[in-house]
């Protein structure tokens, strides 16, 4: 973003008068800000104008049909992708389209992918011990020590996703939704003021998809928490506010029934699953 | 159990750490006893000759383990790290040459013999300082950390991993094989370094110095062996194989993944600076072949046939092609490239986890001592 | 009056009237002719030479060039006039001159050599090179006037001038004029400097270089002009030859590469044997020569789909029996690649031999375009650049308009999909696979016209190949095309400040950089499907 076109937000703090590791500011306003934001590939526009925000605190869903755009968002919040226009703000202190993918996740974004990827060579907790939010520069890891505090919230996490049993084997034997389920307690160690959730239930029982909407209800308020899920039942469970993506930008937002009744969402998505 | 709070100490507690020093340790006082204390005419008798051999396999066998450290553990495979150990070499090798003095060929008492032939006036600025032993070793480390922190810096913050890294380190080496054969290079060009008479005031052509060299080796092995153990039983070892399984994920948990790769890289690269210069006294030269993408490719080998992320298979590795090397090149010299080749092809589609996965098939003891503790 | 001068009056008259050589040895007038030479006092020489020249025979060129080399003999007994053919030892290898037909040796004893003196053999090359001037064919004609630059001097003023007004050719009009004009400038003619003002020849470059040194200070100033002139001209021929040299270098690395573009490239497989398999090409030229002897050509042109087979049929072996078991495993497969890439080396040194083996290049691909006197293109090199071209289009074709093309898509991009929907990836796979291989193959057949062929030939050409793809982004044809070409010529810019390892050198880490600045190459694909 060039400085002249920062200069016309007022609003916000200038990337050079920014703190470097600031704690996020959400007194003026939402915890995420995405504005007129485009991504194309080869032409092909994978986001179109999008806008979005996600309050403090907030639990929000976002449903759509394939290709409309949802992981693609996920990756330029994260750092991965980087957008042609637009702006996107973590908090109002932090431009996070100047930063990198380990600096967005230190500054509290914290993200669960659409295909679970967990270290499979580590065990159990050494996944949640890499997890842990700790000093991660190369030194401090090189001579980080196992603290009882951290073996204790490392093992209070490992009650939350209930793979105590499971704590000192090898990653790679769990089932899919173990893995789904380790990777949410990673995201728990992180410790992030937002987490980014993508299709957190593929796989998983209908006892695990109910333990699941608990656990993310129960995190929001506390923390934002963005869903990406294609299961409508658990959409419906747990969801109080739904954005519907389609073709890259904002099609509808409200609640569930606000969403499911409107006649446009209708048209490009419910219609065929109802 | 307790595991030490000190990083450095950690690997003493593992079990195969203890082995693994332990019978290294054992080797050494054995061959030093043989050497030293068996007559000349019996069976047991360890030449000296055959000391200078084992001392060269030590070198290759800290060479394998520093590639380990950043395949193994870290999924970075180098076909350059024959780079690494040749500008350790080199470096000890100028050293050398310094030492030399107006005992070589020309009298020269400051330029070494190919300068006077090739009609340099004087020495270049890069080699001066080498005539002092302390700056010489200290660029050991130097010449090739830099290198590839300069290299690593660039490469990792650009994301080239994979394949492409492989190919690219090829032919970093390959060029500076190309570069080192440049007689204007001021490095000997296709004749290297060679001719050395003496190390650190030791003649090195006395058995002791030989014997003693050999040590050296031995002991600069357990060292590179104890660090790098260190590192892959700390957190950041860890971190490492995270980067290797899953290096997107671990860029989201909040690691700087390539500063990790920065770090380790330059770990292995300095120790393959060291195993190469000890190797250049033993075996009385260096020239650019060290820098041949062969050599590095080789060394992959080893450790492939050793069993990688395992530290002691590369050892195992290093030392056992390498006999086999010896043995075969002096019996049928043309069937060593049939087997080198055969043994590649063997390996990987055959036994992807080596001689060390074999070792732990057979003991199917869980390995879970250094995590939960 | 000279006798070259009365020679060639005649000469000209005859030009169009050569006799055919007659059968019987007895009424050929050349043994009158050679015998009234042999027999001449050193007086009637050169009339008896005149006699020689005015015949038109189309013999009397060999039979002066013989008489200037001292090669001409009499027999004593007999009196019969011979041609030595090699006049070492004591027994001397003689002639027929009249049909050619060998004689065997001779003592040197029974030889009564022909004697000639120094004034006629100071003059014996310019009546050759006027014979040749009055050729019938006008390549012939062209080569003699040019051999005449700066040789011409006073006596040959007249004749070249006299040919000049009958000759038709232009090229030969040329080259009569500025070998005129050469002799013109060194006597202070300041017109003839304008003829050489265009002239790339280096004598002309010559006499314009004295004429600068010249007391005439007008003279002086339009030679200095003239030079400047042909300075710019050279630079322009040779900026046009550093670019065709970079150009067919680039085109070797085009056709080493094309073929890893489509194995590493399309399908990600690296296979480090890929130069093995240029090297195998190579060795087919090689075999197929063997095979057919004498016909180098015929063997080059069948060496074509040879090549292409046997460089398949070992990719398609290599596959089988390594590759697919490695699938997903890159950098085990580069390493077992590796692997067969020194056994296939140890395999030719042990097979075949650890020596290069020389490779025909038949007449039709030798010598070379003559463009002007500056710049003159190898043929050779010209083909292989043609050839690199074709094979690039053809692939480019494959890969855009046919099935197999389509199914390779297909499958690199979703395995999975291609195959639910029908096509059999395996077979793909191999048939891909083979493709890039038998590429590999006439990448070795064009390379055995530039280089060595010998076990090393397909190491020397792996990482560069490598480069080209990477540089080129990979999984792009056309990228790898442009690296290929721009590479080369990179190369070939670079080489004369540099030297040609140093260039090499700088070109290799350009690219290491290059890399790093953008990892995915000059063209990368973007999009998801780029991202696995």
């Amino acid at each position: 973003m060039s400085m002249l076109e920062q200069l016309t937000h007022r609003d916000r703090v200038f990337d050079f008068l920014a703190p470097v590791a600031s704690p996020v500011d959400v007194r003026h306003g939402p915890i995420l800000y995405m504005e007129g934001v485009n991504v194309s590939f080869d032409g092909f526009k994978a986001i179109n104008n999008l806008n979005l925000t996600v309050d403090d605190g907030e639990l929000r869903c976002i449903i759509g049909p394939n290709g409309a755009g949802k992981t693609t968002m996920m990756d330029i919040i994260t750092g991965k992708t980087r957008p042609d226009t637009g702006s996107v703000w973590f908090g109002s202190r932090h431009n996070l389209l100047t930063k990198s993918e380990p600096d967005i996740a230190s500054l509290g974004i914290g993200r669960k992918f659409q295909k679970p990827t967990v270290f499979e060579a580590l065990t159990v907790f050494e996944n949640l011990e890499l997890a842990m939010a700790a000093d991660k520069r190369i030194l401090p890891t090189l001579t980080a020590i196992m603290k009882p505090e951290y073996r204790d919230r490392i093992n209070e996490v490992l009650e939350t996703i209930g793979l105590q049993q499971l704590r000192d084997r090898l990653a790679g034997i769990l089932s899919h939704g173990q893995k789904q389920w380790l990777e949410i307690g990673m995201l728990l160690m992180q410790k992030p003021r937002l987490l980014l959730v993508d299709e957190p239930v593929a796989g998983m029982t209908e006892q695990e998809m109910e333990r699941t909407a608990e656990l993310l209800t129960s995190l929001a308020g506390k923390q934002s928490v963005v869903v990406v899920e294609h299961d409508m039942g658990f959409v419906r469970s747990i969801a109080r506010h739904v954005t519907v993506l389609h073709q890259g930008s904002v099609l509808a937002e409200g609640t569930m029934d606000q969403v499911s009744n409107d006649p446009e969402v209708i048209k490009v998505y419910l219609g065929e699953e109802a | 159990m307790a595991v030490s709070q000190n990083w450095l100490l950690r690997p003493f507690q593992e079990r195969s750490t203890q082995i693994f020093l332990g019978v290294l340790f054992a080797a050494l006082v054995v061959v030093t006893f043989l050497h030293l204390f068996m007559p000349q005419d019996s069976a047991l008798h360890v030449s000296a000759y055959t000391v200078t051999l084992l001392g060269k396999y030590l070198c290759y066998a800290l060479l394998a383990v520093a590639v380990d450290l950043v395949w193994g553990y870290l999924g970075i495979l180098s076909l350059g790290h024959g780079a690494f150990f040749a500008l350790g070499g080199y470096a000890m090798g100028m050293y050398l040459m310094r030492q030399i003095g107006d005992r070589g060929t020309y009298g020269d008492p400051i330029l070494p013999d190919f300068m006077v032939f090739l009609n340099w006036g004087e020495l270049p600025w890069y080699w001066l300082g080498f005539d002092m032993a302390w700056f010489a070793f200290i660029m050991v480390l130097l010449a090739p950390g830099i290198l590839a922190l300069v290299f690593g810096f660039l490469a990792f913050r650009s994301r080239v991993t994979g394949v492409y890294l492989s190919i690219i380190t090829q032919a970093l080496t390959f060029a500076l094989m190309l570069a080192f054969f440049r007689n204007e290079m001021g490095f000997g060009g296709n004749n290297g370094l060679t001719d050395f008479r003496d190390i650190l005031g030791f003649n090195l052509r006395t058995d002791a110095t030989r014997l003693g060299l050999f040590i050296a080796t031995g002991i600069a092995l357990a060292i590179g062996y104890v660090i790098c153990r260190a590192i892959v039983a700390s957190k950041l070892g860890r971190v490492s194989i995270a980067c290797r399984d899953a290096e997107a994920r671990t860029r989201f948990l909040g690691y700087r993944v390539e500063r990790v790769q920065l770090f380790v890289f330059v770990v292995s690269a300095m120790l393959a600076g060291v195993a190469g210069a000890l190797y250049v006294p033993q075996v009385g030269i260096i020239n650019p072949s060290e820098f041949s993408p062969l050599f590095s490719i080789e060394i992959v080998v080893w450790v492939a046939l050793g069993g990688r992320a395992t530290l002691y298979g590369a050892v195992i590795g290093a030392i056992l092609v390498n006999y086999a090397k010896t043995v075969f090149t002096g019996v049928m010299p043309d069937a060593w490239l049939f087997m080198l080749g055969g043994l590649f092809v063997l390996v990987t589609v055959f036994l992807p986890k080596g001689i060390a996965g074999l070792l732990k098939k057979r003991q199917k003891q869980p390995q879970t001592q250094e995590a939960t503790a | 009056m000279s006798i070259i001068r009365s020679l060639t009056l005649l000469l000209i008259a005859l030009v169009s009237l050569w006799s055919l050589p007659a059968s019987a040895q007895d009424d050929d007038p050349g043994k009158a002719l050679l015998a009234n030479l042999a027999e001449a006092p050193a007086s009637n020489v050169e009339e008896a030479i005149n006699a020689i020249v005015s015949s038109g025979d189309p013999r009397a060129r060999g039979w002066l060039e013989a008489y200037g080399n001292n090669r001409l003999s009499r027999i004593k007994d007999t009196g019969q006039v011979v041609v030595v053919l090699n006049n070492r030892g004591r027994d001397w290898e003689i002639a027929n001159p009249l049909t050619g037909e060998n004689m065997g040796d001779m003592s040197r004893r029974e030889l009564d050599r022909v004697a000639i003196n120094n004034a006629i053999r100071g003059q014996l090359e310019g009546i050759l090179a006027m014979l040749d001037l009055n050729a019938a064919d006008p390549h012939v004609r062209e080569a003699s006037a040019q051999d005449m630059m700066g040789k011409v001097d006073a006596s040959l003023v007249e004749p070249l001038e006299a040919r000049l007004e009958l000759e038709e050719n232009a090229n030969v009009r040329n080259r009569i004029e500025e070998a005129l004009a050469i002799y013109r400038v060194g006597e202070g003619d300041i017109e003839a400097v304008d003829v050489l003002a265009g002239s790339l020849h280096p004598r002309a470059r010559a006499a314009l270089n004295q004429a600068v040194r010249s007391d005439d200070p007008v003279l002086a100033k339009k030679a200095g002009q003239a030079l400047g002139t042909i300075e710019q001209k050279l630079k322009l021929n040779r900026a046009a030859e550093t670019l065709y040299f970079g150009l067919s270098l680039g085109s070797v690395l085009v056709l080493a590469a094309i073929g890893l573009a489509i194995t590493f490239g399309v399908m990600g497989v690296i296979n480090m044997a890929h130069g093995e398999l240029i090297m195998l090409g190579a060795y087919t030229t090689w075999g197929m020569q063997q095979l057919l002897p004498g016909q180098p050509g015929l063997a080059l042109i069948l060496s074509i789909p040879a090549g292409f087979l046997v460089a398949a049929t070992a990719g398609i072996i290599i596959e089988r029996s390594v590759i697919q078991y490695l699938k997903g495993r890159p950098l085990e497969t580069l390493l077992a690649t590796f692997g067969i890439s020194l056994i296939l080396q140890q395999l030719v040194r042990t097979v075949i031999s650890p020596q290069n083996r020389t490779v025909v290049t038949p007449d039709w691909m030798s010598g070379s375009l003559v463009i002007n006197d500056a710049l003159s293109l190898t043929l050779n090199r010209m083909y292989v650049l043609g050839f690199a071209l074709v094979v690039f289009a053809a692939l480019m074709l494959i890969m855009r308009k046919t099935r197999l093309g389509l199914e390779v898509r297909a499958v690199t991009q979703n395995r999975n999909m291609a195959r639910s929907m029908g096509i059999r990836a395996t077979r793909v796979d191999i048939m891909t696979f083979a493709l890039g291989s038998g590429v590999a193959g006439l990448a070795g057949v064009a390379l055995s016209q530039l280089t060595n062929v010998g076990p090393n030939l397909g190491q020397n050409y792996i990482i560069d190949s490598f480069m080209v793809v990477v540089f080129g982004g990979v999984g792009n044809l056309w990228g790898t095309l442009i690296a290929g070409l721009s590479l080369g010529t990179i190369n070939q810019l670079l080489e004369p400040w540099a030297g040609a390892v140093l260039a090499k050198i700088i070109v290799l880490v350009f690219i290491i950089l290059f890399i790093q600045k953008r990892p995915k190459g000059l063209f990368p694909q973007k999009g998801r499907a780029a991202e696995g």
